[in-house]
């Protein structure tokens, strides 16, 4: 059966650092033109009610703590999408010096959407194909209850480090993989 | 009659005793003693007179009443004293007045006035003795812990013993007042609480102490005076200085006995601390809070109230003296209740929200009908308790945390659970739905659009919604759970937490059993007064969906309370929270400490405005009101010259 | 008589919340529609709310699941006291007993956002609940009796007589509803400076029950202005239906209009129209009738 979560997947949006153009193109999406409210998407604003975090820009010494908190605060089954190329990488900020790199090296990330901005489309895209963790979680939480539920939001969520192939949570594999975004867009190390 | 006398004599006698008792634990011993008498008294007193109406007792007082003149004499020469020696000119002139007046109409008029009955007891005064007798004892018993902690921070010497003194007289009186049939009797009583308020008041010594137990004294003096008057009035006109007499005139010839009436309830309004006059009774939050509790619930207040309820057969809209007494209820209500969000300190929101209660309780006693007199005497009985409950429970919060304000009992509900607990239950006492007051004031709302007095029905709409906002407030703050704090309870006298767990033991049996308290002593007595009730009173079918409503909600709070499965996880705090729910990052690395505060609405319903406007409003209304009564005096006295 | 009384309450219970729950998916259907969207299913208030149920369950506080559970159950009984006939005093009373453990509720959090939130529900609280008195209390000088069953069997529609209490009741409702400007104290619309008012603390289910509660508040709120209607006529039920479901859409039209006001507008406007259209309408009824 198809989780209900899935047809009302509640975003809730966190702009790191950068240039704030993803974050204007997230907030593009609500509008008249891009209607996101379709899917049953709301931009709750709070990470208790969300179930979809959409981050853009770069991850640094300043926000690593908050991303993981926001994120820790989410009820599962919940999803990650690193909206624009500094989310997903850092971008041209990724050899700043307090820059970490993108949002997976402090979280999980389910979906990446590149681009610099990152198109409307794409990030619609890419929560609409969120979706599809979002089931698979939840069938998870169904089969396993006991296992699915997260530990205490004080403990810290690991730390993923994003040296190999950074992965998905749940089976659902990555709309946009590192590799891809690697050769499509030639992020320099 | 034996058990009344008892009932007056005993607490007095208790109170000579408790003077020259010094050691805490004789005190000790001696309080809880007579305490439990006087609680098992007053409920022996409701059974023996459960069957009866009303029982007139003719007590032949020809010497007693020689005796209560000799003390009055002796404690106007006392106020007189100290009225010179402190410069309260008002107090010595206001005494100076009266006492000679009534000694003048008792030595030349008063004597020739054949008096039937003294004393008498009828349901109404069983269920004040019964206020007075178990929350006031219950009162004395907190005192003692209290006290003791008192005295531990207190400098010189140990002045307990007179603090005693002085409430078991004041318990004594009180009962004494409410059986009394003679009002010179009842006279007697008034100016002997008054006193005994006046000495409570300013028991600390202060200047402060002295100087608003000197307000709340010149206050009580001039409702004394007003009471004077009103005997005297009574006596020349109508040829009798009893209550019954005087309620059975009014029932023959209508309007005429609005009168004396008029000067009765300016005395009951002024004790009743109604404004203009609700001053002293704010100024009395400087004594220790077994004292505010005292005068709030079983004592003081509640007697002006009990004399305009007693008035009320002969109030109402068809005279002015009822328009007077609902006015200045009304407005009181209204103005006292938006003074109170203003308020900070627990004590004076306390104060505040006696006052407006009071309010109502008058603004029923004017209007006068069976309905709203039934509203009233149930806001008497459902006042007392909730306020001596949440009065107590303040006092010991104050020696626990430090401070009486709201705004530091933050996570009061974690510090202190059981007292929060005890807090959270008299407020929901106060003001909401299935709960006790919230009874009696629909009884008033529905009682007030009955006597088309439109202006009423505004007051008790707006002021119901500001009585709503300070008390939720409140309750909020202290059913916020804040996080890493300890419990401090462990130091709690036992005595202090009887109390407070005995009170909401009545404050739950109260609401589950109004529906029998009201058939079994209000109907009757109203049938009494009114001749029969004109189904006024609430339909048996809202009762009992109320009281269903209180077994749901003690059922569920058995059941769920604190209960949960789920995960407890820490608050939102835009993801800075520093994992402690208290403190969050600051932007600049420092970790910042957030604190909470309450809406107080200060250019509103700032507490100088407030009293001002209803000060005023009134003023007017008295002035008017005794101003017309006097002029019909001066009317009849000429058709009669 | 008894079986009616059973079957209107059975019925508002099933019913009360397909309704609202429909009602709020229109809403938001229209809202899109007056803002060239698509918009949401209709349906899509029962996914949002099924899906709540679906989320882990968390809790900032052991206490906080007590408080909504009371609000819930005096809400629905608010609601059945009404449908049954009762007394509509007891129904507001008991309306006000169940905001009162909401506000408790987002106070047990200790949630900066959730405490600011319930102090402006608190603020909205004392803002419309004169009127409501006020309403009330015409209801009963015009019929005699203040029961939802003696007014609709009244014979003479209670519209026009008073007329002035309707405009009153209308204009609070935009508070109860908590919609455009009135939306102190939480708010379906997100970015807002108190992050989601007095519901952020409250997750997964908890927070499904609160939505489930308005579904049940909105509808007899609605059936208020049904009363104004209601002559036990035929036309009566028609009028009264159509009415209350074109002030349903009314208020989202207004708040489709209006950004939100401050509270200061909310509290005097409120006090200012319960004296002016509340009072006097209740001076000409005792003058008149």
């Amino acid at each position: 059966m198809s989780a209900y979560v899935t047809k009302s997947p509640w975003v809730v949006h966190y702009d790191g650092s950068s240039c704030n153009g993803c974050d204007i193109e997230v907030l593009a999406c609500l509008t008249p033109m891009y209607d996101v409210e379709r899917f049953g998407i709301i931009n709750c604003g709070n990470p208790k009610h969300a179930d979809v975090f959409l981050v853009t820009g770069s991850v640094n010494e300043q926000n690593k703590d908050v991303i993981k908190q926001i994120y820790e605060q989410m009820p599962e089954p919940k999803v990650v999408v690193a909206v624009g190329i500094c989310a997903c990488s850092g971008g041209v900020f990724k050899d700043c010096y307090n820059v970490l790199g993108g949002v997976d090296q402090v979280i999980p990330v389910d979906a990446y959407v590149p681009g610099c901005a990152a198109r409307p489309e794409a990030i619609i895209d890419a929560v609409v194909k969120g979706l599809g963790v979002l089931q698979a979680k939840r069938d998870a939480m169904v089969n396993a209850p006991a296992k699915a539920v997260a530990a205490p939001a004080e403990a810290v969520a690991p730390v993923e480090k994003a040296d190999a192939e950074p992965v998905a949570k749940g089976s659902f594999p990555p709309i946009f993989t590192m590799a891809e975004i690697k050769t499509n867009y030639k992020v320099s190390k | 009659m034996g058990t009344i006398l008892f009932m007056i004599l005993f607490p007095m006698v208790i109170a000579f005793i408790l003077l020259v008792a010094k050691s805490d634990k004789a005190r000790d011993v001696i309080v809880i003693g007579a305490a439990a008498v006087i609680a098992a008294m007053s409920i022996v007193v409701a059974i023996l007179f459960a069957a009866g109406g009303i029982e007139y007792f003719s007590f032949d007082g020809e010497v007693v009443s020689y005796i209560m003149m000799a003390i009055e004499v002796v404690l106007c020469i006392y106020i007189i004293v100290i009225g010179v020696k402190h410069r309260k000119w008002l107090a010595a002139i206001f005494a100076a007045v009266q006492t000679p007046l009534m000694v003048w109409f008792e030595l030349n008029e008063g004597h020739h006035i054949a008096i039937e009955s003294n004393m008498y007891i009828d349901k109404l005064s069983v269920i004040m003795i019964l206020i007075i007798g178990i929350i006031g004892s219950l009162i004395t018993v907190y005192a003692l812990g209290y006290m003791k902690d008192y005295q531990h921070h207190a400098e010189g010497k140990d002045r307990r013993p007179w603090f005693f003194f002085v409430m078991f007289l004041f318990l004594g009186a009180m009962v004494g007042l409410v059986t009394s049939n003679n009002m010179i009797w009842m006279y007697f009583f008034w100016e002997i609480t008054s006193l005994s308020s006046f000495w409570l008041i300013g028991f600390t010594k202060t200047e402060e102490a002295t100087n608003n137990a000197f307000r709340a004294l010149i206050m009580n003096l001039l409702g004394g005076l007003g009471f004077a008057v009103g005997i005297v009035i009574l006596g020349m006109v109508f040829g009798t200085v009893e209550l019954s007499t005087m309620l059975t005139i009014g029932a023959i010839y209508g309007d005429m006995v609005a009168i004396p009436a008029a000067f009765f309830a300016f005395a009951g309004i002024t004790k009743a601390a109604q404004m203009p006059f609700n001053s002293w009774l704010l100024g009395a939050m400087v004594a220790p809070t077994p004292t505010s509790a005292l005068l709030h619930s079983s004592t003081m207040v509640k007697a002006g109230v009990f004399m305009i309820i007693k008035l009320a057969p002969v109030l109402g809209m068809s005279n002015f003296a009822g328009i007077m007494v609902m006015m200045v209820g009304g407005i009181t209500f209204l103005f006292a209740s938006c003074a109170a969000i203003s308020q900070n300190n627990a004590k004076r929101v306390l104060a505040y929200s006696t006052i407006a209660n009071l309010g109502l309780i008058v603004a029923c006693g004017g209007v006068g009908t069976a309905g709203a007199v039934w509203a009233g005497i149930m806001l008497i009985i459902f006042h007392a308790i909730t306020k001596s409950l949440l009065f107590l429970c303040v006092g010991t919060a104050e020696h626990h945390i430090g401070s009486r304000m709201i705004e530091d009992m933050d996570g009061l509900f974690c510090r202190m659970p059981r007292l929060a607990m005890c807090m959270i239950i008299g407020i929901a006492g106060m003001f909401l739905a299935p709960f006790g007051m919230l009874i009696s004031k629909w009884a008033c709302m529905v009682s007030f659009v009955d006597s088309g007095n439109i202006l009423l029905v505004g007051f008790i709409c707006f002021g119901s919604a500001v009585t709503a906002f300070y008390w939720l407030k409140w309750m909020g703050k202290l059913s916020a759970v804040v996080a890493n704090e300890e419990s401090i309870e462990t130091g709690v006298h036992k005595t202090e937490t009887f109390v407070h767990i005995t009170l909401v033991v009545l404050v739950i049996l109260t609401c589950l059993l109004f529906p029998v308290i009201s058939s079994l002593s209000l109907v009757p007595y109203l049938e009494m007064v009114f001749g029969g009730l004109s189904g006024a009173i609430m339909s048996q079918s809202n009762m009992v969906i109320m009281v269903i409503m209180v077994a749901v909600i003690v059922l569920l709070a058995l059941l769920f309370f604190g209960r949960t499965k789920k995960n407890i996880v820490p608050i939102y705090l835009s993801g800075v929270n520093a994992g402690d729910n208290r403190t969050y990052h600051g932007s600049m690395q420092k970790d910042v400490e957030f604190s909470l505060r309450n809406w107080h609405l200060e250019k509103y319903f700032g507490e100088h405005k407030m009293n001002l406007f209803g000060g005023v409003l009134c003023t007017a209304m008295l002035v008017i009101g005794i101003g017309y009564m006097v002029a019909i005096l001066v009317s009849m006295m000429g058709g009669v010259a | 008589m008894v079986v009616k009384t059973v079957i209107s309450i059975i019925a508002y219970l099933v019913l009360a919340p397909l309704l609202g729950g429909l009602l709020a998916g229109l809403e938001r259907k229209l809202s899109a529609k007056m803002q060239r969207r698509i918009g949401p299913p209709v349906l899509q208030p029962f996914y949002d709310v099924l899906k709540l149920f679906e989320k882990e369950k968390m809790t900032p506080t052991r206490f906080q699941d007590f408080y909504v559970l009371v609000f819930l159950i005096f809400i629905i009984a608010s609601g059945v006291i009404f449908f049954a006939g009762g007394d509509l005093l007891l129904v507001i009373f008991t309306l006000t007993l169940a905001t009162a453990f909401l506000i408790i509720a987002a106070y047990s959090s200790n949630s900066p956002y959730a405490q600011a939130g319930a102090q402006r529900e608190l603020l909205a609280m004392m803002a419309y609940e004169p009127m409501v008195l006020i309403t009330i209390i015409g209801f009963y000088m015009f019929h005699g009796s203040f029961c939802v069953r003696d007014i609709m069997a009244g014979g003479q529609m209670s519209l026009l007589p008073m007329l002035g209490i309707f405009v009153g009741w209308m204009f609070i409702l935009t508070l109860k509803f908590r919609k455009s400007p009135f939306d102190l104290s939480m708010s379906h619309h997100a970015h807002q400076e108190l992050v989601r008012g007095m519901t952020t603390e409250f997750v997964g289910g908890t927070m499904g029950l609160i939505e489930i509660a308005h579904w049940y508040e909105n509808v007899y709120l609605l059936g208020f202005v049904f009363l104004f209607f209601a002559n036990g006529t035929a036309l009566g039920w028609i009028l009264g239906i159509v009415v209350a479901v074109v002030a349903y859409f009314f208020e989202v039209f207004i708040d489709n209009c209006f950004a939100r006001m401050k509270w200061e507008f909310a509290f005097k406007s409120s006090w200012v129209i319960g004296v002016v259209v509340g009072m006097v309408n209740l001076l000409v009824l005792y003058l008149c009738f």
